[in-house]
């Protein structure tokens, strides 16, 4: 089984913060990590393999400082890494994005697509379905459990608010995979060694795939939405906050509520 | 003669038939904007055995209902679905189409989308009409809450947003409104359906759902124990409302999925919140930030929650919440003998 796991080195969104002066994104000293969605991917393509062998190939899209993400998995245990980077990719939404991973998976051989249903920095859940409408898969998102691998087919268990479903689905295809589907294993220290002595990250630009894409299709160009503007979420005005014994503590809610008309 | 891309298409998310919240919220939403644009609210009614609905979606406020109704599309299945709205989306060329972010509608936009191809802007919190240009402006949150972010679509019509459950407000139900329905053949044969639903499991108990609760009483890793949790619990009860937990809580099992307010949860804005035990970070600020009043209980004072909070109270939980349950009771049986 020839997997292709696709990944995205983000910032740990739990620590990033305002510039309250510039409003800006505080990025310095935030850790970057790989996406938790696209880890267990990751976790699934390991396993899936372990189960019916193959092998499995991550793929990234960002900057040249994602090249620790993927080595990341391939410590982890992944055979082949493609970091897919140029500046003509840069200032991609969605759309230019999934257009520019899918060129790059063509060049590649798979059977079994697996990308995480979304990354913490944008939370979309975009890329993966547009990769999969991109390479003509069938797709099945927010997979929460792999019930069955065959030769030529993945059955898995898709989630809903409300319910699940069972869902059988002809290889290839292209799965987004839930944070909750697996522990990630950690990197082992061979496999440490291993990521940065004997397997490489390979780096795709633009120059290895131009025979594959119109350039007018990538980056900021091949983009179909533009951010208009960004500000910090505004905080409301601050209310009061009482330090008091209990019981004045309860009169204090009581008069609240009574003049807010909620009891 | 046919003029190009007007129109507001709302995609009608329904499952078993029955139409989604989201779905008539979002059509609130369209309405306001085809007021300001001067066009019509079209649904986009998708699913088997359907059509007796669309009057439901005309009652919500559409003008129109556009039906795509084919066995398969009983269940959920992506292709099927991405078919039928493109083939809405060729036939009406509108100008926007709206779709909820739901586990449906993350999965079905994008995939339209792509097969345009044009820009979707995903987990919209706000949509308005720009002055002079028209154009759709979509306001979401990103970097876990952090920022908020106004796009705008620069590719081919239609403007596509998926917009957040629980953010927008639908209209009251009129019966007396009228409109048109328009079906329409997808060409949908055997082919599409590539994947094989095995089996569908809906969930066991329907639980509450905490986006549409007028009162929240929601606990954090800060009640100690499970058990605690029905000390939260009576106060919901006296207060008329329901109970939420924090992630920490979810992650802990003590209670459900379902009842986790934040990035990651539901996104709820009752009249009433009241923050138990809850420090208050951004992931779950994002989801329960616009209740209309906030009250929280942290024994730190330094607790973010108090930022957001409209009345802060340092102290503990445990011995204030089950007291303010009894003065609650109280003070409903003086007033109820007057
Ligand atoms: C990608 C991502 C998504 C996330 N999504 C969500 C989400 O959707 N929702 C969410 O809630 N979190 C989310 N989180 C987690 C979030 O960052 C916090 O970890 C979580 O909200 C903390 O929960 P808590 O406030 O209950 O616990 P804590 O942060 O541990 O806070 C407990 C609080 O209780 C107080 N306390 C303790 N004892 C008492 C007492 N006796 N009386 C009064 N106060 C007391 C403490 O002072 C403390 O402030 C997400 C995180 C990530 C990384």
């Amino acid at each position: 089984m020839k997997i292709i796991v696709c990944m995205k080195q983000v910032p740990d969104t739990t620590e990033v913060r305002i510039d309250p002066v510039t409003n800006t994104l505080i990025r310095d000293g935030v850790p970057s990590i790989i996406n938790p969605d696209d880890k267990a991917g990751l976790e699934a393509a390991l396993t899936i393999k372990e189960q019916v062998g193959g092998t499995v190939t991550v793929v990234s899209m960002g900057p040249p400082q994602a090249d620790v993400a993927l080595r990341e998995a391939l410590a982890m245990g992944a055979d082949e890494a493609y970091l897919i980077t140029d500046r003509k990719f840069g200032g991609a939404d969605t759309i230019a994005t999934s257009y520019t991973i899918s060129s790059a998976i063509k060049m590649l051989d798979y059977d079994l697509i697996i990308a995480g249903r979304q990354a913490i920095d944008g939370d979309t859940a975009q890329v993966g379905p547009q990769i999969a409408e991109s390479l003509g898969l069938p797709q099945v998102s927010y997979v929460e459990r792999i019930e069955k691998i065959e030769e030529d087919k993945i059955t898995v268990r898709r989630q809903f608010e409300d319910r699940y479903q069972i869902v059988e689905v002809k290889l290839p295809c292209l799965i987004t995979t839930l944070s909750e589907l697996n522990e990630p294993r950690y990197m082992s220290v061979a496999g440490i060694f291993g990521a940065y002595r004997e397997k490489e990250v390979k780096k795709v630009t633009f120059e290895e795939m131009k025979e594959y894409v119109s350039e007018e299709r990538l980056g900021l160009k091949g983009s179909c939405t533009k951010v208009k503007q960004s500000f910090p979420k505004q905080a409301k005005g601050k209310g009061t906050v009482h330090e008091v014994s209990e019981d004045e503590a309860v009169e204090i809610i009581m008069a609240k509520l009574i003049e807010k008309n909620l009891i | 003669m046919e003029n190009k891309y007007e129109n507001i298409v709302v995609f009608i998310e329904q499952r078993d038939g029955e139409i989604q919240k989201v779905a008539l919220e979002i059509i609130g939403k369209a309405r306001e904007l085809a007021e300001k644009l001067n066009c019509k609210v079209i649904g986009a009614l998708i699913g088997y055995n359907i059509k007796a609905k669309a009057q439901d979606v005309i009652a919500y406020g559409a003008d129109e209902v556009a039906v795509v109704d084919n066995k398969l599309l009983e269940h959920y299945a992506t292709e099927p679905y991405t078919k039928a709205v493109v083939k809405v989306i060729e036939t009406l060329k509108p100008d926007i189409a709206l779709y909820g972010a739901t586990a449906i509608g993350r999965d079905l936009a994008p995939r339209v989308s792509g097969r345009i191809p044009t820009g979707l802007t995903a987990d919209c919190t706000k949509l308005e009409i720009e002055e002079g240009t028209n154009a759709l402006l979509m306001t979401r949150p990103a970097f876990g809450g952090n920022l908020m972010a106004t796009i705008i679509s620069t590719g081919p019509r239609p403007q596509m947003a998926t917009v957040r459950a629980g953010v927008m407000k639908a209209m009251k139900r009129d019966d007396s409104r009228k409109g048109e329905i328009i079906e329409i053949d997808a060409g949908l044969t055997d082919a599409d359906m590539n994947v094989k639903i095995l089996e569908v499991v809906k969930g066991e108990n329907k639980s509450v759902d905490i986006s549409e609760a007028k009162i929240l009483v929601s606990g954090g890793r800060g009640i100690g124990k499970k058990e605690n949790l029905s000390m939260l619990r009576e106060l919901a009860d006296e207060l008329g409302g329901e109970v939420s937990v924090s992630r920490a809580l979810a992650d802990a099992g003590y209670a459900e999925k379902a009842l986790q307010v934040g990035q990651t949860g539901k996104t709820v804005h009752p009249n009433l919140y009241v923050a138990c035990g809850i420090s208050g970070a951004i992931q779950h600020l994002a989801g329960m930030e616009d209740s209309d009043f906030i009250i929280a209980i942290n024994k730190d004072n330094t607790a973010p929650i108090f930022d957001v909070a409209d009345l802060g109270i340092v102290g503990d939980l445990t011995k204030i919440v089950p007291k303010l349950t009894e003065a609650i009771k109280k003070y409903k049986a003086e007033n109820a003998v007057k």
